[in-house]
């Protein structure tokens, strides 16, 4: 083997490993998600955000459009404090929205946007008044089977 | 009384593999080291990661293609009971990423790059090539040993990235057009459960763990050999043996160490 052809065989297979590592971390790991860097903020209170995670995705009408960056607790209120990171061309108005969903029976969770009417648009680092909490399935079991033996009476 | 012979054996058997353990870890050191000496050279050193990389490329390719598939239909036959289909791509994913990616690629990699490395320095012992480096005043740590040893290190996490990616895609063949899981899902479900330093990183790393330990096998093993035409052949085989074992063993340590 000449020697020029084994540095480009190696140089290819170096490139080959790379380009690999490079797709596993966009395609598979999803660090594309910093692409919401440069996103604004808003918070929104729940009092209950089920198994809502950091990275969860944020969403209007199925499409993302941002993502959990923080969830933590307003000691005043009791209310669990969820704050998104949202992509800066999507505007919402001051009467939009917020749900906790499940993306199927059992699939994750993430943040539903009902976007509102008002001609007026929240400011970054404002807060989403109307919420509605994640659905507790262990809670509507149990009043499924509670429901279901009393009625059998 | 022959029986009784097995415990003055292991007796034995101990005596001689602590220093041969101790050795083992100073003929690591001295090639680690010798990146420095004179006589290692930056073209030998690229003639192996070919020698290494590069001919073990499609190896890797088919046997990650197949193991990607068959994940995809064993998982799916576990989720479809639950429902949980959606869960398919992570399944996939993780165990690729986490803990298949690295132990095959690694034991493909004994089998293919470390047996022929063990061959070759024995037979390079047997014929005494070794000896008459010494003679040349070449330092055969820096000229034979060392160019090997860093290519393994560098080539298995090379191996390892493309065996993950090939098996996903693999996986992902499988699971959507075959079977009929959403596409969308698949993805969407993996990327939201794999990160990329506690999985992706951290399984590369596993990869390089395992390349040193089994090039370092190989090769200590070939540089130990008898030097006969039957020690070659010995050796050989303990190379690949005791590699095997070793990349198994060091992998459930690793486990435990980073994933927890």
């Amino acid at each position: 083997m000449e020697k020029r052809a084994i540095d480009w065989w190696v140089g290819i297979f170096v490139l080959l490993g790379i380009a690999a590592l490079v797709v596993l971390a966009l395609r598979v790991g999803n660090l594309s998600g910093f692409a919401y860097n440069d996103g604004y903020v808003l918070h929104a209170d729940f009092s209950n955000v089920g198994s809502l995670k950091v990275r969860s995705p944020v969403r209007l009408g199925g499409v993302t459009i941002g993502e959990v960056t923080h969830i933590g607790m307003n000691p005043k209120t009791f209310m669990a404090n969820v704050t998104m990171r949202i992509e800066p061309k999507v505007k919402l108005p001051m009467d939009t929205g917020a749900s906790i969903y499940t993306a199927g029976l059992l699939g994750e969770q993430y943040v539903a946007i009902q976007p509102g009417g008002m001609p007026q648009n929240l400011k970054p680092g404002g807060t989403i008044t109307m919420t509605q909490s994640a659905v507790n399935l262990d809670q509507l079991i149990g009043q499924m089977v509670f429901n279901k033996a009393s009625g059998s009476k | 009384m022959a029986y009784l012979d097995f415990v003055p054996n292991l007796g034995r058997q101990v005596l001689l593999t602590i220093p041969n353990l101790g050795a083992a870890a100073s003929f690591l050191l001295r090639s680690l080291v010798a990146v420095i000496n004179r006589h290692f050279s930056i073209q030998q050193l690229l003639k192996q990661v070919y020698g290494f990389g590069v001919r073990s490329l499609l190896l890797m390719i088919v046997a990650a293609f197949f193991t990607g598939m068959v994940l995809g239909f064993q998982g799916y036959y576990a989720l479809v009971r639950f429902g949980a289909t959606s869960a398919l791509g992570t399944l996939v994913a993780l165990s690729l990423l986490r803990e298949l990616g690295p132990v095959l690629t690694a034991l493909l990699f004994a089998g293919r790059a470390g047996s022929a490395l063990t061959a070759e320095i024995s037979s390079m012992k047997a014929t005494e090539q070794l000896s008459a480096m010494e003679m040349m005043a070449v330092n055969p740590f820096a000229w034979v040993v060392a160019p090997r040893l860093w290519a393994g290190i560098v080539v298995v996490p090379i191996l390892c990235a493309i065996f993950d990616l090939v098996g996903i895609f693999g996986g992902y063949l499988i699971s959507v057009p075959v079977l009929g899981v959403d596409g969308g899902t698949f993805w969407a479900q993996m990327q939201s459960n794999v990160t990329f330093s506690g999985d992706i990183l951290t399984g590369l790393f596993k990869a390089l763990c395992f390349g040193l330990v089994v090039t370092w096998i190989a090769a200590w093993q070939g540089y130990a050999a008898q030097p006969t035409a039957e020690g070659v052949g010995n050796a050989t085989t303990r190379s690949v043996v005791t590699a095997s074992l070793a990349v198994l063993g060091l992998d459930f340590i690793l486990t435990a160490l980073l994933f927890t």
